[in-house]
């Protein structure tokens, strides 16, 4: 077994509703060290598979085709053994 | 005319749209999102609701319905599909339009009326409205602010393809106040807010109803003024 972890992000130059309003509340609360924020998906997939390198392809795959939305999401991965 | 309504698991503006095109005298059918023929009917309405409970992305799950694969085919074949909202966001996800849906940047979920510049009257959908004309169309929705990069903006300008902007306020942040575009062919038409809703003075705003009539009429011009149904 693998398990597969996702994070799912809105692109760098696409603005990012949640994170701006974030953003403006930490300001607000005093946190104001703190530069762009940026809220995202994070998502964990148990694989039956202990194949590492065709693993990879499929949760490339699953990426492209629905976890994220590439026209507005950035998405990177890691798998590990379980 | 046949109009096929079709309804996910969450969709709740079917019954809406299903009387609309009732309202203009034509017939309409319910169609579960697990049917996998549509061939009988002449157009299609993608309607809003909460495919799926918008879970992972808003229209992202839906997408992948049995019944989308009739719907690219019948986008295809030059049928006229409306997506209103959600639905618009589902033929987004779809790759039936360009673009994508980002949550509205004011946070808020915006349900209230607003007025639309018609920007292309070229459409079937808009032809009984005048170009520039401003109509008053309700909006309903929190994730309406539609994005697409420069190139396919000026894309979407180049070919006519930007249907409807918002006149007054814009109210979720879309690229160039955009409320609704059209694929290059021009019978795929999505937008946010829900003509199904403006039907009748007595709701606020009949302003709706050239659309269900626009999309009537330039079915009948093209099949034939002697055919009725």
């Amino acid at each position: 077994m693998l398990k597969a972890t996702v994070y799912v992000t809105i692109k760098q130059n696409v603005l990012d509703p949640q994170g701006s309003a974030v953003q403006g509340a930490l300001h607000s609360m005093g946190f104001a060290e703190v530069g762009s924020v940026r809220i995202g998906k994070y998502l964990e997939l148990q694989l039956d598979t202990a194949d590492q390198g065709e693993a990879e392809a499929r949760v490339k795959a699953m990426c492209e085709k629905l976890l994220a939305n590439t026209v507005i999401e950035d998405y990177r991965y890691e798998l590990q053994a379980v | 005319m046949h109009f096929a309504v079709i309804v996910f698991p969450g969709s709740n503006c079917d019954i809406d749209c299903y009387k609309a095109v009732q309202d203009v005298g034509e017939s309409v059918d319910y169609v579960w999102h697990t049917e996998t023929d549509l061939s009988k009917y002449d157009a299609i309405i993608v309607p809003g609701g909460f495919s799926y409970g918008d879970y992972l992305r808003c229209g992202a799950i839906a997408r992948f319905a049995p019944v989308m694969n009739e719907v690219v085919k019948a986008a295809e074949a030059g049928k006229p599909i409306i997506g209103i909202c959600n639905g618009f966001q589902i033929l987004l996800e779809a790759g039936l339009l360009p673009g994508a849906m980002r949550r509205n940047e004011s946070l808020k979920f915006r349900c209230h009326s607003t007025k639309l510049r018609v920007e292309n009257n070229a459409t079937p959908f808009t032809s009984e409205y005048a170009a520039g004309e401003e109509i008053n169309i309700p909006i309903a929705h929190g994730e309406g602010n539609y994005y697409c990069d420069d190139e396919t903006l000026a894309r979407l300008k180049a070919n006519n393809q930007i249907v409807f902007r918002y006149a007054g306020e814009n109210p979720n942040g879309s690229v160039d106040d955009i409320a609704g575009i059209c694929n290059e062919a021009g019978n795929v038409l999505g937008m946010m807010p829900h003509p199904e809703r403006a039907m009748n003075q007595l709701l606020g705003s009949e302003d709706g109803v050239r659309m269900f009539k626009s999309i009537l009429n330039t079915w009948r011009e093209r099949h034939g003024a002697a055919v009725n149904n």
